[in-house]
């Protein structure tokens, strides 16, 4: 049953439906996370201590998180392909005949900016979480003191440091470009998949999964640029 | 007015086919587009060289004969209208068409325009389909059904079967056709009986014929020479999700 609720044409839409809005649910408590900063640095090393300290709890976080990332990804690769196998011989021309089409350049290169998305977030992971002060990274200059106990991991430092690179920050804000691309059609079409639409409301969902989206993205980008341009 | 078309042939399915380029020096505005092909078909014949052939029957949008992609769009640039419906006054004098097959490898090509569409009657055979017996026209009036309810069945069952929305879709998926026929029955008292079967057997078969998966572009809505929505393909979800949860 598992294999059929999964596996098939509909099951594979469900995998990428749920796991996608698991994925938004996680990257818009990041965002908001992440403004802590505005807070002052010792708030954003508190917050972070408070996620890290949780245990197991925030272990068996971090252990859904990668699996809906693996299914999502694993899905999102196989009805890729699964595409080119259902038209290997393409149109010489072809174009969208316009609404009530929803085809845009974001939903069809969900694959392209979903796996700038993959690359992104390894790489994301390498500098902030297994960067320096990080787990088998320990390194006393990203500690800082805590009121009447351990000293905690630095990572506004941290932080600061690496968006003082352009690089970092533009890099940065173009990958949430992709996000808002990507979510643009995903947040609508995640809940197409999991058969919650109806005509009355599409436009509806259509609209606020845009502004979802970009909200989202846009959010990322206060840090990056507000430490970019000496701001906080 | 004249009209130059650009048009894919190929002499049968293993031939690697090509496009080649005609002009219909005196096309009438008020032809339709396979009247178009047909006064092309006179010329090529006149010339000694074989006719295009393309498929058709009964040239007034309700049989789902008809279908070639038409500069790029399934039907060509009318919404809502089958390409045998699609007339030249939309077209001006010195315009050039492109005209292609449908492209999936669910649907090879046969020759020219003509594609073999029998996974679609595969997928129907595979539970697109009442087998109780629900007695003659008296008995079907003798059920009561809300209007609301017979209005919407009728919407999905007013599929032609043309396959316009695989030949749009990016992924050459079958979705729209296939949750059509699903949506219609699950709506009617009559498809009650075979309503859990019907939905996996049809998604299986669909799967099996190698259409490609939905991303949701909802481009079979827009090409649909029937308007059907994609709602029906939410349903068809819903319907599957109840059905294997219920096995
Ligand atoms: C920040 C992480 C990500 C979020 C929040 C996210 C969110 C979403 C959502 C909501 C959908 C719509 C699901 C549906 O249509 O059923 C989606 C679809 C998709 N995602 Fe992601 N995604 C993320 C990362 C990725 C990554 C890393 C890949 C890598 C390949 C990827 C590839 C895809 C593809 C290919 C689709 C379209 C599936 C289809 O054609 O139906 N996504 N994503
Ligand atoms: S020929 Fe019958 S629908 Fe076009």
């Amino acid at each position: 049953m598992l294999k059929k609720l999964f596996g098939s044409p509909v099951g594979k839409k469900l995998v990428t439906g749920i796991t996608g809005l698991g994925l938004v649910g996680f990257v818009l408590l990041h965002m908001v996370g992440n403004l802590a900063l505005f807070s002052g640095d010792q708030a954003y090393n508190e917050y972070s201590e408070f996620l890290t300290g949780m245990g197991p709890l925030f272990y068996l976080v971090e252990a859904g998180l990668l699996a809906f990332f693996v299914f999502h990804i694993v899905t999102g690769i196989k009805i890729a392909i699964g595409k080119r196998r259902a038209r290997p011989v393409g149109y010489d021309r072809y174009q969208s005949a316009g609404a009530p089409s929803r085809q845009t350049a974001a939903s069809r290169s969900m694959i392209v900016t979903g796996m700038i998305l993959l690359v992104f977030t390894v790489f994301h992971l390498i500098s902030f979480k297994f960067g320096p002060g990080g787990p088998g990274n320990d390194d006393v200059a990203y500690l800082v003191a805590y009121d009447g106990g351990e000293p905690i991991r630095n990572m506004a430092l941290l932080v600061r440091e690496r968006f003082a690179s352009p690089l970092y920050a533009f890099g940065y804000t173009a990958v949430m470009l992709l996000l808002i691309l990507h979510l643009r059609h995903g947040v609508w079409s995640a809940l197409q998949s999991l058969g919650a639409m109806k005509p009355s409301i599409s436009g509806l969902v259509y609209t606020v999964g845009g502004l979802l989206g970009a909200g989202t993205g846009i959010g990322f980008l206060f840090v990056p640029m507000a430490l970019y341009f000496n701001l906080i | 007015m004249q009209i130059k078309l650009k048009v894919w042939r190929q002499k049968g399915p293993r031939d690697t086919g090509r496009f080649e380029e005609y002009v219909v020096p005196d096309a009438n505005p008020h032809m339709s587009f396979l009247e178009l092909l047909d006064v092309l078909n006179e010329q090529l014949i006149m010339e000694g060289k074989d006719p295009v052939e393309f498929d058709h029957d009964c040239r007034e949008g309700i049989c789902g004969s008809c279908g070639v992609v038409v500069d790029g769009v399934a039907h060509g640039p009318q919404q809502r209208t089958a390409c045998c419906q699609l007339h030249m006054r939309h077209y001006k004098d010195g315009d050039s068409i492109v005209v292609e097959p449908w492209r999936a490898s669910a649907f090879p090509i046969i020759r020219d325009l003509v594609v073999d569409r029998s996974a679609f009657d595969r997928i129907i055979g595979a539970g697109g389909y009442v087998s109780v017996s629900t007695g003659a026209a008296p008995d079907a009036n003798a059920i009561p059904i809300p209007k609301v309810v017979v209005d919407e069945a009728f919407d999905y069952a007013a599929c032609i079967g043309c396959g316009a929305c695989v030949a749009a879709c990016p992924n050459a998926s079958a979705s729209l056709f296939t949750a059509a026929k699903i949506s219609h029955l699950a709506l009617l008292p009559q498809g009650q009986a075979e309503r859990a079967q019907r939905v996996v057997n049809m998604v299986d078969q669909m799967e099996a014929e190698g259409f490609g998966d939905c991303s949701n572009h909802a481009e079979c809505e827009a090409v649909c020479p029937k308007g059907i929505s994609i709602k029906g393909i939410a349903t068809m979800r819903r319907e599957y999700i109840k059905a294997t949860l219920s096995q």
